[in-house]
């Protein structure tokens, strides 16, 4: 018995081959390729070995960036969660209104992110913003450019009025595609409203936060512009996140190989805590 | 326990009802006794799940009344009327175990954790769920699940009635058969009313000692299996139950006899006198396959009529043939000769009914 070798059939595997290797392995290459080297000008470059993650993970302006970026994804998600949740079990299930509140609830949503950034800026100032006209006049001493305090508070309002209508609009999707029939035998049943919602509603939602709380730790955890606009960073370095000092460190300093090795832990941290929490979630659903 | 009265009951989805089209309960009075194994047959769309739903509270009638006992519970949510229902798809709390979801309705209920571990078990070991108890209800085969959900309704002490609404669509046809002989054993063991919506004939003969059929928001016969197959009382009874279906002729009536086409039938004497005067929109004759006489030979009695198509259907056949225009059916034996091309067929008289607008007309002495 002969078999003929005849492997023709791998070179269809070909273009996504390319793809995958033009989109990501070789742009993640260059940067794995920069971090371990240091870079004096086009052409004098010495090879550094992993000085360069020692370094970035000695270094305490970027551990307290850290710990602020971690603080403020957790404080963001604590809040933008519950509240879409919430969000979503108030909002009219048909009709006009429901239509309505769906437009109304998604307009945050479609606004780009520096714009974002700007609307808050001129809403907290204190000559012609809305709400930091108003603190003002109520004798509330506001200002974001010097406390530290007012500026965290800021950004965090600001996030929540951006990103949870995007909690809200996954769990209206999802609490909708509960049939009624779970309703009406919740009712037979005589399950209080809080039963229902902790033994029917919640648990059909899992899906859904699974993909939310996923999305938004990501995107929280990836802020960039919105606080760029607001608040610059400042005061001091108070609201200065991971990817703003990695920036100024690229293309404000030009440190290409810290940059470059920053990113690459940056990525493992995201990509980390993502699989922790997806695992974690996936067992406990397997259990029994 | 209870007997379920619908006084005048009717039910409208619009807000403005001036036809009887608008209805999805078209006025009605029914009684369904205490103790009793009912079943709600009719098609899609018929109104049998409205009517469910306003029997167990889920929805208001717009108009009537609906009595448990002699009480009016119009307004009552099913909480307060004490009602099991089953639905067409299992609902199951998730993420609860079994044990958790037979407990729920009782813990909701506030009822002693002692009590509820032994109506619980009693209830799983009829619903052979034992087993099953400690597994988390997510994990459970779509049968189990519905088990489950017929448990939740049995728990509670002195339901006043369980309705189902189609509660086996999504299972297997040889569970089926299981379940609905687990549903008639617990009809007998707890003296329970039971009212079961579907549109499967053979699934209501087999569960119900009486059927109500239901077309376009009217019960149209209400009766045991046998009466609704010997004697439909409206022509839609006639085609939905039975396989296949009532023939029926439309006909004339010229003096006193049924006019079809150039054939002449003598009207009996005791029908002629109630329909003479009667307005009458149409007249059919109607009559079930299996009443249709076939002859092996011409005689004077029978119909020549042309065989169109004849189907085996293992223990009888079905044979298709036209009788002037109009075809008809009948059903044959297995042993019997099945005709080719030509065939005699006669309407025995006491199988040969007349529908008038629609409604059986029947002689008074019988």
């Amino acid at each position: 018995m002969n078999k003929i070798e005849n492997n023709k059939a791998w070179f269809l595997v070909l273009p996504v081959f390319i793809l995958v290797a033009f989109s990501a392995i070789i742009p993640l290459m260059t940067v794995v390729n920069y971090s371990v080297q240091d870079v004096f000008d086009t052409n004098t470059r010495y090879f550094v070995g992993t000085e360069w993650f020692k370094a970035i993970l000695n270094d305490a302006a970027l551990q307290s960036a850290l710990m602020k970026q971690f603080m403020f994804s957790f404080t963001t998600l604590s809040i933008e969660i519950p509240l879409g949740i919430g969000i979503a079990l108030l909002m009219p299930k048909r009709g006009m209104a429901a239509s309505l509140c769906l437009v109304l609830i998604a307009l945050p949503l479609l606004i780009p992110l520096n714009v974002v950034g700007t609307i808050w800026q001129i809403f907290t100032r204190s000559d012609i913003g809305l709400m930091g006209w108003s603190l003002r006049e109520m004798g509330v001493a506001y200002n974001i450019s010097r406390n530290p305090v007012d500026a965290w508070a800021t950004i965090i309002l600001m996030d929540v009025w951006h990103w949870t209508p995007l909690i809200a609009l996954l769990c209206y999707s999802g609490l909708r595609s509960i049939p009624e029939a779970y309703y009406q035998a919740a009712r037979i049943d005589r399950a209080s409203r809080w039963a229902i919602f902790r033994y029917i509603q919640l648990p059909k939602l899992t899906n859904v936060l699974i993909i939310g709380i996923l999305l938004r730790f990501m995107d929280s955890f990836m802020i960039y512009a919105e606080p760029f606009v607001l608040t610059g960073g400042g005061p001091g370095s108070s609201t200065t996140f991971l990817s703003q000092a990695l920036t100024t460190m690229a293309i404000g300093q030009f440190d290409v190989g810290p940059a470059a090795a920053f990113s690459i832990i940056y990525f493992l941290i995201i990509l980390a805590v993502s699989w922790v929490f997806y695992t974690t979630i996936m067992n406990m659903q397997k259990e029994k | 326990m209870a007997e379920i009265v619908l006084n005048a009951l009717a039910h409208t989805y619009s807000k403005k009802p001036n036809a009887p089209q608008d209805y999805a309960i078209r006025q009605m009075n029914q009684v369904w006794e205490q103790g009793g194994a009912y079943a709600l047959l009719g098609p899609s769309g018929c109104g049998k799940s409205t009517l469910l739903n306003i029997i167990s509270g889920l929805l208001e009638p717009s108009d009537g009344e609906i009595l448990f006992d002699g009480v009016k519970v119009n307004s009552l949510p099913p909480e307060e009327r004490n009602i099991a229902q089953v639905f067409q798809f299992p609902v199951i709390y998730d993420t609860m175990t079994v044990f958790d979801n037979l407990a729920f309705p009782l813990r909701n209920m506030k009822t002693p954790t002692h009590l509820i571990q032994s109506k619980v078990h009693e209830i799983a070991d009829i619903l052979e769920l034992s087993p099953l108890l400690h597994k988390k209800a997510k994990n459970l085969t779509a049968d189990e699940k519905q088990k489950v959900s017929m448990g939740r309704g049995l728990v509670r002490d002195n339901v006043s009635a369980i309705l189902f609404d189609e509660p086996l669509t999504v299972i297997d046809p040889q569970l089926k058969w299981k379940l609905r002989r687990k549903l008639k054993q617990i009809h007998d063991q707890f003296n329970i009313t039971m009212i079961y919506v579907t549109h499967d004939q053979l699934e209501a003969a087999t569960f119900a000692d009486k059927i109500a059929v239901m077309y376009e928001g009217q019960i149209v016969q209400f009766g045991s299996p046998h009466e609704l197959f010997e004697n439909p009382k409206h022509t839609f009874v006639g085609y939905f139950i039975g396989s296949p279906g009532m023939n029926f002729i439309n006909v004339q009536l010229e003096e006193q006899h049924f006019i079809f086409e150039d054939m002449k039938l003598k009207v009996p004497e005791k029908i002629l006198d109630k329909i003479q005067h009667l307005p009458y929109e149409s007249i059919k004759l109607g009559i079930r396959p299996e009443f249709v006489h076939v002859w092996d030979k011409k005689n004077d009695e029978a119909y020549e009529v042309d065989v169109i198509d004849s189907e085996d259907l293992g223990t009888y056949h079905i044979m298709t043939f036209k009788l002037r225009n109009q075809l008809l059916k009948a059903r044959l034996h297995e042993d019997q000769r099945i005709p080719k091309h030509k065939a005699w067929i006669s309407f025995p008289d006491q199988w040969l009914k007349v529908y008038v607008n629609e409604y059986l007309v029947e002689a008074d002495d019988e």
